[in-house]
């Protein structure tokens, strides 16, 4: 039954989500919020969950396998590029507009508001107009090459 | 600073860590939100099973919380629509372009000490930080 540990991670994380106030946008807003009434709550938040992820991934690190998969998936890419900064500004600039990033706007699909359903689907649909985008220029480079190919 | 709630804070931010932690050791997928529920949106078949029940979990949260007195609060959102739905569409689209969220450069690449997600995170907060002070006060919002 090793579908229960990933099952257990997102209680455990949507546990953390709420006992630390950031399912709620205005609490993460206040974070943001530097020139108002200022609460440093979410830096206490990322602390505090860094201080336990550096030391359990460091420990992932030492291990050959994961307990119930045959490998582990961790993100290859390294190096700083537009892509990575030019996203990470699109995703701040929608943050900071409503206060929600994708976590508490998932967990909160529980209250059934419609305003985070309407949310949740505007953001699915920013994600698949990503892929797809990328979808179009993978193959519009691979028809380039195709075509060049053919033309030496 | 009267809305600081320093120890909920650390308690909720150890949770978040240790689900990181516990959901790389036992299936060894990273926890980052955006990546577990943009894998869901596509028609290919494999490696759907473990999204499903993590982002299940995320749900299923509030809703036994609420079951022992501790329900959630409605979320407050901004009145208009447009905003809402312009706000999804930039963190879909940014997080999938910028290879994750708060979770997954936040919580996860940094832990993992990755200087892409160390820039990706400075990045989001700042340009966050510059939304907020824009529309909550040059605006007069």
């Amino acid at each position: 039954m090793w579908i229960i540990a990933p099952l257990l991670c997102g209680l455990i994380f949507g546990a953390g989500l709420l006992i630390s106030g950031m399912v709620q946008p205005t609490k993460v807003l206040g974070f943001l919020d530097i020139f108002g009434a200022w609460d440093p709550s979410l830096a206490v938040v990322m602390a505090a969950a860094l201080a336990v992820s550096i030391p359990g991934f460091m420990l992932a690190d030492r291990s050959a396998r994961p307990w119930f998969a045959g490998q582990y998936f961790r993100p290859g890419k390294s190096g700083i590029d537009l892509p990575l900064v030019a996203g990470a500004g699109l995703f701040g600039i929608g943050w900071g507009l409503v206060g929600l990033c994708p976590g508490p706007a998932l967990e909160s699909l529980a209250t059934l508001s419609p305003e985070i359903i309407v949310f949740v689907a505007a953001m699915a649909a920013g994600m698949i107009a990503h892929d797809a985008w990328q979808q179009s220029r993978l193959t519009a480079q691979r028809d380039r090459q195709l075509a060049s190919a053919t033309d030496g | 600073m009267a809305n600081f709630t320093p120890v909920s804070a650390a308690i909720g931010g150890v949770l978040i860590g240790l689900s990181a932690v516990l959901l790389m050791l036992s299936t060894g997928r990273i926890a980052g939100i955006s990546g577990v529920f943009s894998g869901l949106l596509n028609l290919r078949g494999e490696d759907k099973g473990w999204r499903i029940a993590f982002i299940g979990g995320l749900i299923l949260a509030p809703i036994l919380a609420g079951l022992i007195g501790y329900g959630m609060a409605q979320p407050k959102l901004p009145s208009s629509w447009a905003v809402i739905v312009v706000a999804g569409l930039l963190v879909g689209f940014g997080t999938r372009l910028g290879g994750g969220c708060t979770s997954g450069h936040g919580i996860c690449g940094i832990g993992r000490l990755s200087l892409r997600s160390i820039v990706a995170t400075i990045v989001f907060m700042v340009t966050a930080v510059i939304t907020v002070a824009i529309t909550h006060h040059a605006l007069g919002g």
